[in-house]
């Protein structure tokens, strides 16, 4: 029932999104408002975007777009590669999230055990994400080629699921903090007047205090590692997955203004997988969350 | 008849908080003997270190001076060997376990197997009346049911000495007067030592042998009231007039120490 109802307001959301598209360019001017305009191409303020077929191609043309052959010939449909690219993509956020959560999860252990740690690396950490990914994607690149050359394999791909990680790893190691230091005072008296060690208080006690914590905390690293994958395919020219893909058709996007809708898609649908992912792992950690408002 | 270990002793016990604008003196030359089987309330206004004093007999804290011996042996050491078992003013119950779970959960901890557990949870369950409950959640429970599960929890290990920092503070009236019966029943089914702390007279009077009054700045015991009542404490106790004696005594050595109480208001 509940579930039900649920589809029906995500279908509703992607309907009113439709008809918000297709509503604007049917009223918008073609060549949109532009104020300060010297007559030079892309100069002024745009106030309202171009609605005309380049920009803004029919729904119903992106959606048919799919099923045409990808770059003419005998090219397979549009929707085969995007799927074909969307696995890779998801292949390789999956292992940079696995790292992610294995790095944030250390982190946070180490942060909750020893506050000495805490103060000297939750700055560190804090400041980690401020750094462009854009400007870092690149030095793992060719720290990955330099080991590749020092005769240790090491794939384009990999560093792409490191520069995820990169971005995947924070949410997790805030949150497992967080969730680590969330038991009362009285449960902690409690395990240690039952003479419970580190360990013992670890497993019984922090790290199932701490699932309410991470299950949102994962969330954002799941979404943020295919963010992070597909920002870093484009950076570092790594073929095969839906970045490259993305910035390949969208170069071609004035002759074919349709068709660099289809690795968006396929990237809004990764994002839904991962989120959804998630999602299946709070249903089994259901008891964990006792308390929690249901969401 | 030969002398018996005390359940706990205290000699010359204190304690000394350092905080940032100097040291506070919590607890100060506590001498305190219970015996085993002994029903002993801690009574004081806020700020006398009774809790404090709860916790060094607990081992979640030391003391600064003095010694401490429960059983004859260090605090540290009866806690790692189990002697005694805690409740607090919060039942602390783990949310994501359910009551049999949680009641259980000192034998899990202590490596106590399956099969021994589950006889063990049984038997307390239906010591605290829950059996019905074993597989509920805490969230299904009322607070004073929560309650009920936190003593038996307490209990698990068979401890001769039972610590209980004001375990119905936050109850009702009326599961409050039920609940002091059914530890009064459970301490003389289980002949656990009792120290049990508390800031209201009437719990302290039906329920304890002796009544420890503190008082604070710095934290002491001024007077130690043996209430004299009949091991047997039930309904009709609490309209006898012994009952009001009792009460009165322990009001009188309150209030004839509690020389900061205008400061208060």
């Amino acid at each position: 029932m509940r579930g039900a109802k649920g589809l029906g307001w995500g279908i509703l959301g992607v309907l009113s999104l439709i008809l918000l598209w297709e509503g604007y360019k049917l009223v918008g001017p073609a060549e949109g408002v532009v104020v300060g305009d010297d007559g030079s191409a892309g100069s002024g303020t745009i106030l309202l975007p171009r609605t005309h077929e380049r920009a803004m191609p029919h729904v119903w043309d992106m959606a048919a777009r799919l099923f045409e052959s990808t770059s003419g010939g005998d090219s397979p449909p549009l929707i085969v590669s995007v799927a074909n690219a969307a696995l890779l993509t998801l292949g390789i956020a999956a292992l940079g999230l696995v790292i992610g959560v294995t790095v944030g999860m250390a982190l946070g252990l180490v942060m909750q055990r020893w506050r000495l740690a805490e103060w000297g690396l939750l700055p560190w950490i804090i400041v980690s994400q401020t750094v462009p990914l854009i400007a870092f994607a690149p030095v793992i690149n060719s720290i990955g080629n330099q080991i590749d050359r020092g005769g240790t394999p090491w794939p384009q791909w990999l560093s792409v699921a490191v520069i995820a990680s990169y971005l995947a790893f924070f949410p997790v190691a805030v949150g497992a903090l967080r969730g680590l230091e969330s038991p009362d005072r009285i449960h902690l008296d409690l395990m240690k007047s039952y003479a419970a060690g580190y360990r013992t208080t670890l497993l019984k006690l922090r790290l199932p205090a701490s699932v309410p914590h991470l299950l949102p905390a994962l969330r954002l690293g799941a979404a943020n590692a295919v963010l992070g994958v597909v920002v870093a395919e484009v950076s570092i020219g790594m073929r095969g997955g839906l970045g490259r893909m993305l910035i390949q058709l969208a170069g071609q996007a004035s002759g074919d203004p349709a068709a660099p809708w289809g690795p968006i898609f396929g990237s809004v649908v990764l994002g839904l997988i991962a989120a959804g992912s998630i999602a299946v792992l709070g249903v089994g950690l259901k008891k964990y969350r006792r308390g929690e408002a249901s969401a | 008849m030969t002398v018996t270990t005390p359940a706990v002793r205290a000699d010359a016990v204190g304690k000394v908080f350092p905080t940032k604008t100097g040291e506070v003196t919590a607890l100060t030359d506590v001498q305190l003997d219970v015996a085993p089987g002994e029903f002993v309330s801690l009574i004081g206004p806020s700020g006398c270190g009774k809790s404090t004093l709860l916790r060094l007999i607990a081992d979640l804290d030391a003391p600064t001076s003095g010694t401490l011996e429960i059983f004859g042996k260090p605090a540290a050491k009866a806690r790692h060997d189990q002697d005694y078992g805690i409740a607090f003013q919060q039942a602390g119950l783990l949310p994501w376990r359910t009551v049999g779970e949680n009641i259980g959960l000192p034998l899990e901890i202590h490596g106590k197997d399956k099969r021994q557990r589950a006889d063990r949870v049984a038997e307390l369950a239906e010591l605290v009346g829950l059996t019905d409950f074993v597989d509920s959640h805490p969230d299904q429970l009322s607070g004073g049911m929560q309650q009920r599960v936190a003593i038996a929890r307490s209990l698990a290990e068979q401890p001769r000495l039972l610590l209980m920092d004001e375990p119905f503070g936050a109850l009702d009236e009326m599961t409050r007067e039920y609940l002091q019966s059914e530890l009064t029943r459970i301490a003389a089914e289980t002949h656990a030592a009792v120290v049990f702390v508390t800031h209201s007279i009437p719990e302290a009077v039906f329920l304890s042998d002796r009544v420890v009054v503190m008082s604070p700045r710095p934290g002491r015991i001024t007077e130690i009231v043996d209430v004299g009542l009949p091991d047997e404490r039930d309904e009709q106790l609490r309209e006898a007039p012994e009952y009001y004696d009792g009460v009165t005594a322990v009001r009188e050595a309150l209030h004839g120490t509690t020389t900061a109480r205008p400061n208060e208001r």
